[in-house]
C-alpha cells in the first residue's frame, strides 16, 4: 500500500538499528517515552525493541485513549444506557473496558466477589467483578458501536423518540469529528442528541508526566531523556505545542509516524540530540505534520469545545487543563448537563498495575494478572483492551520473546507448562526495575 | 484506536464527503476537516474523517533519508555498522 509499505522495509530497519547501536554511546543510558499507543503497537508488532541496544529503553506513555479513560466515565456511560434508557454510541475498543465492580449489580459474584473457596470460581469472580459496555449490552442496555461520530448523529436522526448519547473519547485526533457533529446537531436543531465529552489533550499529559512527584519517588525509573512525539495528534495540533517541553524541561521531542521505520528513525534522531546535548522539537513525520497543524480542525474544536480546569485520567489522577467539554453555547448537547451527571471517581482493581504502567514506572510483566487472569479476551484493566495498550501489545507480540533464551545462547531452553504461561521480564531490559515476585514465580491460577 | 491509513481521494462528493481508495477498498469519508483535498491527493483517514493531507514530496524526502543511510552503509561495508 502506498506510503505504508515503503516505511516497513525490514532491511532498512536493520540498517537504522545498526546506526542506533553505533551511535548510542556505551556507558550512557537512553530512556525515551513513546507517548502514543500507536508507537507502542508498532514497537511491539515489528520487534523494534530487538533492534535496539540494551542500554536504550523505550517506555510506554499514556497515549492510548482507551487506556487512560477512567472507570468512572465508563460507569456514567453504562448508567445512561441502563438506567436512563438512552442509546449510547461509542467507538469499538471502549466497549470492552471494565466498569467498576459495583456496576455489576445483583449478580452472585458481585455480592461475593471471590465466589467461593475453590480456585476456579475465584478466578471467575475476579473476571466477572465488573461490567463493561459490552456486557451491559448483553443485559439489554442499548449500546451501539460506531465507526465515526457522524454515525451517532445518524442514529439520533433515526430515533427522534429516544435520547442518543455519543460517548466521545480520544485525543486531539478524534476531537474535531466530535466538534463537527455537535455543530451539525445544533444547526439541525436536534432535540435528542448529546455528547458525553471525555476528550483529552496531549500537552497536558506530557507536562503532568514531567512534573509528577512520582518522577522523584521512583528515581531513575521514570527519568526520561526524550519523547517520541504523537503522529496523528500532531497532524491536528502541529509540532509547535511541544516546543515548550523542549525549551522548559530540556527534553528532546521527535514527532514520528506510526510505521516501524518512522519510529526507528525518530529514535536515531533522539539519540543524536542526546549525544549532542540538544533539546529540540524535530519532525520525522513531515509528510503529514506541519508546525501549525490543521487549521480547519482547530477552528471547529475552538468553536464548540473549551478547556476543563481538571479531568481524571486513569493512572495519572486529576490532570489540570488536560481535557475538553462543550462550551456553554452548546450546553443543550452536553450529556453531563442534560442528564445532571455527577462524576464519581473509582479506584482501579487492586492488583491491576495499569496506573503504574501508564505513568511509565512499571511494565506489563510486572503485573500479577498479566497473561493469566487478564488477557485480551478478558481484560481486567484498560491497558489490555486496545491493541495500542501496553499490556495488549505485549501480550500479542512480546510475551514469547520474553520466554526465549538470550540470543547469544545457541540452544532453545525447554519451555515449561503451557506456552501461554506468565511472561518473564525481558532479560536485556530493565535491570533497574529488577524482577518482582509476580513475574518470576509462575502464577498457579488456571486460565 | 489512533491508527489511520493514507487513502487516495477518488472523487469529491456533495456535503463535504469524498470517495477514497484504501489499498483497493473504497469508502466514503468526510473531508470537512480537509476542505483543500483534491482528487488524487492522499489523505489520512481517522474515524471516518480525513484529518490531514499527506505531502508526497516530504514522503520522498524521508525515504531519501533512509536511502542515504543505505548508501553510506554500503560504502563502509567491510566492518559492519553494528560494531561500535
Ligand atoms: S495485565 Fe495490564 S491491564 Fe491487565 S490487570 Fe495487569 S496492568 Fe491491568
Amino acid at each position: 500500500m502506498k506510503y505504508v509499505d515503503e516505511f516497513r522495509d525490514g532491511a532498512l530497519a536493520q540498517q537504522i538499528g545498526a546506526r542506533i547501536r553505533a551511535e548510542a554511546q556505551p556507558g550512557r543510558d537512553y530512556r525515551f517515552m513513546e507517548f502514543c499507543g500507536g508507537h507502542t503497537h508498532a514497537i511491539a508488532r515489528y520487534g523494534v525493541a530487538e533492534l535496539l541496544p540494551p542500554h536504550l529503553r523505550m517506555i510506554h506513555g499514556p497515549g492510548c485513549p482507551v487506556c487512560v479513560l477512567p472507570i468512572g466515565r465508563i460507569d456514567q456511560a453504562i448508567g445512561l444506557a441502563l438506567e436512563r434508557g438512552a442509546i449510547v454510541c461509542t467507538y469499538g475498543d471502549t466497549m470492552r473496558v471494565p466498569a467498576s465492580p459495583w456496576r455489576a449489580g445483583p449478580l452472585p459474584n458481585a455480592r461475593d466477589p471471590l465466589g467461593g473457596p475453590d480456585a476456579q470460581r475465584q478466578v471467575r469472580g475476579l473476571q466477572d467483578s465488573g461490567l463493561s459496555m459490552m456486557k451491559a449490552k448483553a443485559r439489554g442496555a442499548d449500546i451501539r458501536m460506531v465507526y465515526s461520530a457522524a454515525d451517532a448523529l445518524k442514529i439520533a436522526r433515526q430515533h427522534p423518540e429516544r435520547e442518543v448519547v455519543f460517548f466521545a473519547i480520544g485525543f486531539e485526533t478524534t476531537t474535531p469529528p466530535t466538534a463537527l457533529v455537535v455543530k451539525q446537531a445544533a444547526q439541525e436543531g436536534l432535540k435528542n442528541f448529546s455528547v458525553l465529552c471525555c476528550h483529552v489533550l496531549t500537552p497536558g499529559a506530557i507536562a503532568h508526566i514531567l512534573d509528577a512527584p512520582e518522577a522523584q519517588q521512583w528515581g531513575d525509573a521514570v527519568a526520561l531523556d526524550g519523547f517520541v512525539g504523537p503522529a496523528h495528534v500532531s497532524i491536528v495540533i502541529g509540532s509547535a505545542p511541544y516546543e515548550a517541553f523542549a525549551r522548559d524541561y530540556r527534553k528532546p521531542v521527535v514527532i514520528a509516524g506510526f510505521e516501524p521505520l518512522d519510529v526507528m528513525q525518530a529514535i536515531l534522531m533522539l539519540v543524536r540530540q542526546v549525544n549532542e546535548g540538544r533539546a529540540e522539537v524535530e519532525n520525522e513525520f513531515t509528510r503529514a505534520v506541519s508546525r501549525e497543524g490543521n487549521h480547519a480542525a482547530q477552528a471547529v474544536v475552538a468553536e464548540v469545545l473549551e478547556l476543563r480546569e481538571s479531568f481524571e485520567w486513569r493512572g495519572l489522577g486529576e490532570v489540570a487543563y488536560s481535557a475538553l467539554r462543550l462550551k456553554p453555547a452548546y450546553a443543550a448537547f452536553d450529556a453531563e448537563k442534560r442528564f445532571g451527571l455527577n462524576y464519581r471517581p473509582v479506584a482501579d482493581h487492586k492488583q491491576c498495575e495499569c496506573g503504574a504502567i501508564l505513568r511509565g514506572v512499571k511494565r506489563p510483566t510486572d503485573c500479577k494478572l498479566f497473561g493469566t487472569v487478564c488477557t485480551p479476551d478478558n481484560p481486567m484493566g484498560s491497558c489490555m483492551v486496545s491493541s495500542e495498550g501496553a499490556c495488549a501489545a505485549h501480550y500479542a507480540y512480546g510475551r514469547f520473546r520474553d520466554m526465549a533464551p538470550p540470543r547469544s545462547l545457541p540452544v532453545a531452553a525447554p519451555r515449561g507448562g503451557s506456552g501461554s504461561g506468565p511472561a518473564e521480564p525481558d532479560p536485556r531490559q530493565s535491570p533497574e526495575l529488577g524482577t518482582c515476585g509476580a513475574c518470576s514465580a509462575p502464577n498457579q491460577i488456571p486460565t | 484506536m489512533c491508527l489511520a491509513l493514507p487513502s487516495r481521494v477518488v472523487e469529491r462528493l456533495p456535503d463535504d464527503q469524498a470517495l477514497v481508495d484504501l489499498g483497493g477498498v473504497r469508502k466514503t469519508v468526510s473531508i470537512a476537516l480537509t476542505p483543500e483535498a483534491q482528487v488524487g491527493d492522499y489523505v489520512i483517514v481517522h474515524v471516518g474523517h480525513a484529518i490531514g493531507l499527506l505531502d508526497p514530496e516530504e514522503a520522498e524526502r524521508t525515504l531519501a533519508l533512509f536511502a542515504e543511510l543505505e548508501a553510506s552503509q554500503a560504502e563502509a561495508s567491510q566492518p559492519t555498522g553494528a560494531a561500535t
